[in-house]
């Protein structure tokens, strides 16, 4: 290739699969503004003749959107914040205290990862009817509240703290938990940072298990509702095309704010294979 | 042994839960599998009987299976090495030295991987639209007739797959673009010196060093892809035909079963 050329080619390339990449976005949020019936025209528009907010109006006062974000804002800062405790907590200890088994138990995990956790479903609804947790938010909040993967991407960033800062820590005198508080969280915080996002995108996406989970319509999370409410209005593209927006938006948001932590564990994440 | 008690309290939360809502539903639908468990044994346990690998037989007998198995396979078989080929393709675009607004490509091209599949396969659904579809549009202009993407059991998958390349391709294009910025500058550098051309060093540089990488992409996508379920359930919902399920595709969704 004449180096004449290249540079157009690639970044021509380059915007090609960007466009390609953003566009069914940006039109979601295009047709989400127009009148209900005026994207099922031939050919299709491609921005609302008038934009109008009626969409997003008609969700809140007749579909019960409110509810539903309620639902998911609830559960993912409920999963997120849970699962970050009992992660964090767990992956310092498998990198720097020592306990029986420490390193036996840490290959049965890490051997489990590959398990996809569809294989446990059946039996974790039955444990969960058991438990009187089905069709509660406690049945989504429980199951989630520490996973091997999280547990892992904090271990490798916690095998990085020096020792002899422990050590020091406790020749002071200072008990585990106030050298956890005061000494190893400040030095974690990127990566709860970056395992915080990764939990909170996924809670919020997450759509088969609360499709299992919740049967009461009244604890839907956005993407069940929306699944639901797309088979009612199968008609109605600008009415869901509103849902889709104010389902993807919050995650597209905090990913394109946090997207450098989240990109980072990625590729931490990525060396477990 | 002060330190060890201690350390048992920060492992015992996260690695309680793991074995009580994973592991245990792991090793039981392993028993289970082996049962004739049924309503009767969920009543009382005394019901259950040893099957043996009965239950395998039968799965295995069950032309729906078959079927299915066939399906997914096409998905994995036909998605995968699309899907890596985009990746790989994204990636080295972003790599080259002369791409500009790498940033800004970058986070466009990875954002349809964060977003909600549930409301993305709405949008997907509209744009397979046979009558109002802006893929039928775009392709009426070269002359093609209009497809009934979702509806004609011969392209519900070709349609799938479309939808999950777009969806997924920016995951591994993270993967690659690390894999390729961690190869050495001066292996380019000597190959140029003995007249490769660009192709060559692709051919020979590139790919041999980026093939332990391509391998686990390949592994977790192929893991991955294994699992649809969501995409054909969403998309084809309501026109949904059987042919166009993955395994868990045709299945109803369990809070319809006898469960509750």
């Amino acid at each position: 290739m004449k180096p004449g050329f290249a540079a157009p080619l690639v970044n021509g390339a380059l915007l090609g699969a960007a466009v390609v990449a953003v566009s069914p976005l940006l039109w979601m949020l295009s047709v989400s503004l127009m009148a209900p019936g005026e994207a099922s025209t031939f050919p299709p528009p491609l921005i609302p003749a008038r934009a109008t907010l009626g969409n997003y109006r008609e969700l809140f006062a007749h579909a019960g959107i409110g509810r539903y974000l309620a639902n998911s804002v609830f559960l993912t800062a409920a999963v997120t914040l849970v699962s970050l405790a009992f992660n964090v907590t767990a992956g310092y200890a498998f990198a720097k205290l020592h306990f029986t088994g420490r390193d036996r138990i840490f290959k049965l995990l890490l051997g489990a990862l590959v398990i996809p956790s569809q294989v446990a479903m059946v039996p974790l609804f039955l444990l969960l009817k058991h438990l009187g947790l089905v069709n509660s938010y406690g049945g989504v909040i429980v199951p989630a509240m520490a996973g091997i993967f999280g547990i892992f991407l904090v271990r490798q960033y916690a095998l990085s703290i020096p020792d002899e800062l422990l050590e020091a820590a406790r020749i002071d005198g200072a008990s585990e938990f106030r050298i956890f508080r005061s000494v190893v969280v400040p030095l974690l915080k990127p990566i709860i940072v970056t395992l915080a996002v990764f939990t909170l995108l996924g809670t919020w996406n997450d759509f088969i298990w609360p499709l299992i989970v919740l049967t009461d319509n009244s604890l839907y999370t956005l993407p069940v509702a929306l699944a639901s409410l797309s088979r009612e209005h199968v008609q109605d593209n600008e009415l869901m095309m509103a849902g889709s927006v104010l389902t993807t938006l919050p995650v597209l948001v905090v990913f394109v704010a946090l997207q450098r932590y989240y990109i980072q564990g990625l590729m931490v994440g990525s060396v477990k294979g | 042994m002060r330190f060890e008690r201690a350390a048992w309290w920060f492992v015992a939360p996260a690695l309680s839960v793991i074995a009580v809502f994973f592991i245990l539903p792991v090793l039981a639908a392993l028993a289970i599998s082996l049962t004739d468990f049924d309503i009767y044994a969920l009543a009382d346990v005394r019901n259950l009987r040893f099957a043996g690998l009965g239950n395998y037989v039968k799965l295995l007998e069950t032309p729906l299976f078959w079927h299915a198995l066939g399906n997914t396979l096409y998905f994995v078989l036909v998605g995968v090495p699309l899907s890596i080929a985009a990746s790989l393709g994204a990636a080295l675009l972003l790599h080259s030295r002369v791409a500009r607004f790498k940033p800004f490509f970058r986070t466009a091209l990875f954002a349809p991987v964060v977003t909600t599949l549930v409301a993305v396969a709405v949008i997907w659904r509209y744009l397979f639209n046979t009558r109002y579809g802006l893929l039928n549009y775009a392709l009426g202009g070269i002359g093609i007739h209009p497809i009934d993407w979702l509806g004609d059991p011969r392209w519900a998958m070709p349609a799938i797959i479309i939808f999950a390349v777009w969806k997924n391709f920016g995951y591994n294009m993270i993967i690659l673009l690390a894999g390729l910025q961690s190869i050495p500058e001066d292996l380019y550098e000597a190959a140029r010196i003995d007249g490769a051309s660009r192709w060559r060093q692709f051919l020979f540089v590139t790919l041999p060093m980026l093939s332990p990488v391509l391998v686990m992409v390949g592994i977790l996508t192929i893991a991955g892809y294994f699992q649809l379920f969501a995409e054909p359930y969403v998309m084809t919902q309501g026109t949904r035909k059987v042919s166009s399920g993955g395994i868990s595709g045709p299945l109803p969704p369990l809070p319809s079963c006898s469960f509750s």
